[in-house]
């Protein structure tokens, strides 16, 4: 298949970045949408330009370091994929497909479609963690955990930590990537020693990174790749209103 | 950290590439032993180590530096450990956040010998299976050890909240997994080493925000500063900002992750690799078997000629799943079509006792000899079926979705194939590597100073490792076991004295020489498409199956291609910021020379043995035949400028009877 692309470049954080379009030519609809990017930036090497720059590593989903907005949407149209696994069968010979960099105040352009995700990691140092350390815990089966308590929390921490949620967003929130983190922690007996404190300063840490509030519009879950329950920024302001009130 | 500058006579400048010698031509040097395992019985070793290893004051732990590099679960869990014990810690990895390390990517589960089941299991039980798994190449205290702490590992991770499968009544589950007889591999769906590197993740991020690690995200280790005969520091670029930086430590340890990528294919990720041991292999550190490679049985076939990775799929599918070829040659009808007797379930008709579940390097020698008979199926002929009709005729149709659902449809999305109604088709692909830098039962290499861990080392798996058992040692030792060996080297610190600024230089020296050179060359082929073509030598000639016409095929073909890269490769812009291909072009550098070393130690080790399979060594049936008279041993290697040293650590085995491995 052969296909146009419009690709996002910006040569760095102060260039201001523009579209510009390249064809590629029999494109294989086995590849994944990653290596059709590859077998361009292999000819882009050879006629002397700069190769488009990406973030990508495990390509196999669950890395979390891939992602670009394909036609708009995080992650391209197909649900519950990662670009990485995104394959080319599922578009038209002859597409136009668009290319964008995440797009979000706290997540600034680095180079063409990579960006500065590391407002994500201090999210977590606010409080993503269970205090223990090593070498401090008791017998694994010293404390039972009901299986839907088990598997509610495992749902929520399947977050990989793209920053889909956060390039969907009309307001640019974090709020499903914090809270998927909240939920995980605080449906687990381990969890709730610091469960207020965890819900407070998180939320607190996403505000002052500049991400945007939650006005359930639900674009988060709907390209998240890894299908985290939209219910768990509920959970996260339960959390966070009983951590304010105590 | 203070500079004193060296005398111009103890200059020194080792030259950048080795010198063309005899092709797999190496000499020998003088045995190497493990001076730090005690001796005594097994069971007490690990107890007497730690209470002979020196202690470092709480208050002398807070002036001391400690590198770790790599934040995959062995470097996650080394540097908040140590972070955890106050000593200062600098923590590097090559993403834009520790939380990607290849880790993540595990899916089947983690190894314990916690007994849960009752079913028998010990942790002599998980030493003898590992011993007897590994082909007897490891060593005993080592692994002994491993045993012990991999119920510790579980521990921790539960009480972090690592979130793993529970039964009803609110207990860990677990389940059989790659050759085991008992039921010790627990798990979190098909994404255990997900849920135990964010577990190990956010006890970093904790050290990060307490202020005891310092965390260096996107920035990629290019040269170890060796200093008075001891690791002193890196030298890292800021794959960002492109800038050359030198951080100073009293130790440092290489969490770096295996070399699988030599072979370009396998289920590595993208940005594996081996430059971090490599580097300091070549100032110094023996480099452990660096021929034992794994290669996993069950992943997804190649499609085409663009691919860009393999994509593995849990081995615990095979618990269900059930392995066939057509009996035919050359039967190409579509599978629904082939009538029972007219399939060949190989595992089940050879190995009877463990069918399906026979060790990943016997399974994947199986699949490659029913593909070499012309029976393999798919494009190619580079596969054979996994087959689940009979598992949901037997479990349903749910029962099944709910235990491999997440892989059933990470396959249909690569494939297009639907594996509830359609067979999957997989083939083998390089997956592990066993060997890495040698390191002694402390975890040091043959750099005083310089710790090894995870998978970077060589230590635990022998010439073939476990289902299952790669999370267990990376986590041993980076929760439990270096954290403590590391201060009894640490003790002494304060009589390393300054690290000299010669040293420094030299090392800075080495990686700008080397980025100029490669931006120099403006050739015309990508750094990739070497790359590729290597991986092609390797995985022909150094793969599944070596011999000596093989081996010394690719000891021809690796240096002439080399020469080619270096004087041909296109590396587009300049070293100043982002340039992900010049990050490519400095890794296939380096796996180069790796891949010779490799074939020159599969070539030398003219036995089989787990994962090595030299053709010429084999029994009547056609399995791998051991030599243990005359290859019981580690092979460390020594670079030097004039070609490979080779030094033998003899293997004494005291508790494990060497037999040869039947799986029959």
């Amino acid at each position: 298949m052969n296909l146009t692309l419009k690709i996002w470049r910006q040569s760095g954080s102060s260039d201001k970045g523009r579209m510009v379009t390249y064809r590629v030519e029999d494109v294989s609809p086995d590849m994944s949408f990653l290596e059709m990017l590859d077998v361009l930036n292999e000819r882009l090497i050879l006629e002397g330009d700069d190769p488009v720059a990406f973030d990508h590593d495990c390509r196999e989903g669950i890395c979390g370091m891939c992602g670009m907005v394909i036609n708009g949407v995080a992650h391209g149209e197909q649900r519950a994929t990662t670009t990485c696994q995104l394959h080319m069968r599922h578009f038209e010979d002859g597409a136009v497909i668009t290319i964008e960099p995440w797009r979000a105040a706290p997540f600034p352009v680095i180079k063409d479609l990579v960006v500065d995700r590391s407002s994500f990691d201090r999210i977590i140092q606010a409080g993503g963690f269970v205090s223990v350390p090593a070498g401090s815990a008791p017998d694994a089966h010293a404390m039972p955990v009901p299986k839907e308590d088990a598997d509610a929390a495992f749902d929520a921490a399947t977050c990989i930590g793209c920053g889909a949620c956060v390039a969907a967003c009309p307001n640019g929130s974090a709020s499903l990537f914090t809270a998927a983190k909240i939920t995980h922690l605080g449906l687990l007996p381990q969890g709730q020693p610091e469960r207020d404190s965890r819900a407070r300063a998180m939320v607190e840490q996403m505000d002052a990174e500049g991400f945007g509030g939650c006005t359930n519009t639900g674009e988060c879950t709907a390209v998240c790749p890894k299908g985290i329950p939209f219910d768990t920024i509920a959970q996260m302001n339960a959390d966070y209103l009983r951590s304010a009130s105590s | 950290m203070k500079f004193r500058r060296r005398t111009q006579q103890e200059q020194s400048t080792p030259p950048l590439t080795q010198p063309a010698s005899q092709p797999g031509a190496y000499r020998t040097g003088e045995p190497i032993r493990d001076t730090k395992a005690p001796s005594g019985p097994v069971e007490d070793r690990w107890d007497t180590r730690r209470f002979q290893a020196k202690l470092v004051n709480p208050a002398n732990k807070r002036k001391l530096t400690v590198i770790v590099v790599g934040t995959g679960l062995a470097g996650g869990s080394a540097a908040a450990t140590l972070g955890e014990l106050g000593y200062k810690v600098k923590s590097f990895c090559y993403q834009d956040s520790p939380r990607r390390a290849h880790s993540i990517a595990a899916q089947g589960g983690i190894n314990a010998a916690k007994n849960y089941r009752g079913d028998g299991d010990s942790v002599y039980r998980l030493f003898y299976d590992t011993v007897k798994g590994g082909d007897f190449r490891a060593r005993e205290s080592n692994v002994y050890r491993l045993a012990q702490v991999s119920v510790n590992i579980i521990d921790q991770a539960v009480a972090q909240g690592v979130p793993f499968a529970r039964e009803y009544g609110g207990l860990l589950d677990t389940r059989s997994f790659g050759g085991a007889q008992v039921s010790r591999t627990f798990y979190a769906r098909g994404q255990t080493g997900q849920q135990l590197l964010l577990g190990a993740y956010q006890a970093l991020e904790r050290q990060i925000a307490a202020g005891t690690v310092e965390m260096h995200t996107r920035h990629e280790m290019l040269e170890i500063v060796v200093s008075g005969g001891r690791a002193r520091g890196v030298v890292v670029r800021d794959m960002v900002t492109g800038e050359i930086e030198t951080h100073l430590a009293d130790a440092v340890v290489l969490a770096t992750g295996g070399y699988g990528n030599v072979f370009f294919l396998s289920t590595n990720a993208k940005g594996c690799n081996t430059t971090a041991i490599w580097r300091a292999h070549k100032k110094g550190a023996y480099f452990g078997n660096p021929c034992f490679t794994q290669i996993h049985p069950t992943c997804i076939p190649v499609s085409g000629d663009y691919q860009s990775k393999l994509t593995l799929m849990s081995e615990s599918l095979r618990n269900d799943g059930r392995v066939w070829v057509p009996l035919r040659k050359g039967d190409d009808r579509a599978p629904a079509d082939i009538p029972e007797d007219e399939r060949d379930y190989y595992l089940e008709r050879i190995y009877p006792a463990f069918g399906n579940l026979v060790p990943r390097d016997i399974a994947s020698r199986a699949a490659k000899n029913v593909c070499d008979e012309g029976r393999g199926v798919g494009p190619g002929g580079l596969g054979v079926y996994l087959d689940f009709a009979d598992a949901i005729a037997r479990l349903g149709r749910d029962a099944v979705e709910k235990k491999y659902g997440n892989l059933f449809e990470m396959y249909e999305r690569i494939t297009g194939e639907n594996p509830y109604e359609v067979p999957m088709r997989i083939y083998p692909a390089v997956h592990y590597t066993m060997g890495g830098l040698w390191v002694d039962y402390d975890l040091q290499s043959t750099i005083p100073g310089l710790f090894v861990i995870g998978e970077a080392n060589f230590s635990d798996h022998g010439a073939n490792r476990l289902g299952a058992s790669a999370l267990m040692q990376g986590l041993a030792d980076g929760y439990f076991v270096l954290p403590t060996t590391i201060g009894d080297y640490l003790a002494g610190a304060g009589a390393f004295g300054p690290v000299e600024e010669d040293d420094v230089a030299e090392a800075r020296t080495a990686v700008q020489d080397k980025i100029d050179r490669l931006l120099a060359v403006n050739g015309t082929r990508t750094a990739d498409s070497y790359h590729r073509e290597l991986g092609r030598i390797m995985w022909d000639y150094c793969g599944m199956e070596r011999t000596e016409e093989s081996l010394r095929k690719a000891l021809e073909r690796i240096p002439e291609l080399r020469e080619e890269f270096w004087n041909n490769v296109k590396v587009p812009g300049d070293a100043e910021g982002l340039n992900q291909a010049l990050e490519r072009a400095g890794r296939v550098a380096d796996f180069f020379e790796l891949a010779e070393l490799m074939c020159v130690d599969a070539l030398h080790r003219t036995e089989s043995c787990g994962g090595h399979f030299r053709a010429e060594s084999q029994d009547a049936d056609g399995e791998a035949l051991r030599d243990d008279e005359n290859f019981a041993y580690v092979a460390a290697w020594e670079w030097t400028p004039d070609g490979p040293v080779l030094h033998k650590e003899e293997l004494d085995y005291e508790y494990v009877k060497m037999t040869q491995r039947s799986y029959k």
